[in-house]
């Protein structure tokens, strides 16, 4: 195994146990936290794999703001702080979520491992650099980045027109 | 050179993880946070691909091996992604704020009103006694 191979292992192990954790713990502020660690992760996970500005962007997007969002929400929602027995469905419901997500995980690994078999691939750092990226956004996909730029504008009027709970 | 076991591994594991999350969680915030792993596993996917020489295409011939596509797709896609997961969420947790405003509670399995009543599943003996 090559560094680059050991290092991505040990972040794919903390990203999946992280992520592991996130979805099954008892107090919901340790499963926020347990997301942030899985998230970073996975920007290292990127890093890796040689894609520097999606790295950057999912550090400062999804850790920076996702994750303070559901912390505010979790906050603003009085969940409790201790643990609570309440956050999950009864047991059938988790046992049958468990076999949906073992079974989702073991097709998705299956057609996976057929389609890229035991390809090994040459991490291009220079693909990910933010000017190689730059250039393909404001080029190729110069329409999806405005229209994403209009989505998000909506998004954000959406939810202060939901958030200010008209006429009452 | 890196294996391309580990990110396709990964990405199932993640998706598993995200599907277990939404459908196992009773707190509207929690199930949250499974649909952003299951987001998640398609960006580790997106940027696999990208990783693949050309972008993936090719496997369609030799002659585009050494070929690089200008247009990074899997790279750009998983950045859109991420927007779109940040608009998602902002929109989701005002809707979660408003119900917990409005009923003050956001377990998903006492806001009952739209979805279908069920014999088998009652939240609780009171209104089990409601329904008869």
């Amino acid at each position: 195994m090559s560094g680059l191979e050991v290092l991505f292992a040990a972040l794919a192990v903390l990203a999946a146990a992280a992520g592991m954790l996130a979805v099954t713990g008892t107090r919901v502020v340790h499963c926020a936290l347990w997301l942030v660690v899985c998230l970073g992760a996975l920007s290292g996970v990127y890093l890796v794999l040689g894609a520097e500005v999606v790295a950057l962007v999912q550090l400062l997007v999804y850790v920076g703001a996702v994750v303070v969002l559901v912390i505010f929400a979790l906050m603003l929602t009085r969940a409790p702080v201790e643990p609570s027995d309440r956050l999950d469905g009864p047991p059938c419901q988790r046992l049958a979520a468990g076999a949906a997500g073992i079974s989702v995980g073991g097709l998705l690994a299956g057609t996976l491992i057929y389609a890229l078999g035991g390809r090994t691939v040459q991490v291009q750092g220079d693909q990910g650099s933010a000017q190689t990226v730059g250039k393909a956004v404001f080029s190729g996909w110069l329409l999806p980045f405005e229209l994403l730029s209009v989505l998000l504008l909506a998004a954000l009027v959406a939810a202060i027109a939901v958030s200010r709970n008209a006429g009452r | 050179m890196i294996h391309l076991l580990g990110p396709a591994l990964l990405a199932a594991v993640l998706a598993g993880i995200g599907v277990y999350g939404i459908l196992a969680r009773r707190n509207a915030v929690l199930v949250l946070i499974g649909a952003e792993l299951l987001l998640n596993a398609a960006n580790v996917l997106l940027v696999t691909a990208s990783a693949l020489p050309a972008g993936g295409l090719a496997a369609l011939g030799d002659g585009l091996a050494r070929a690089q596509d200008p247009l990074i797709p899997g790279q750009v896609m998983a950045v859109f992604v991420i927007t779109v997961a940040a608009a998602e969420i902002g929109v989701a947790l005002a809707i979660v704020l408003l119900l917990f405003r409005t009923r003050g509670t956001v377990e998903l399995s006492e806001v009952r009103e739209l979805g279908e009543s069920s014999p088998t599943y009652t939240e609780s003996p009171e209104t089990a006694v409601e329904k008869g």
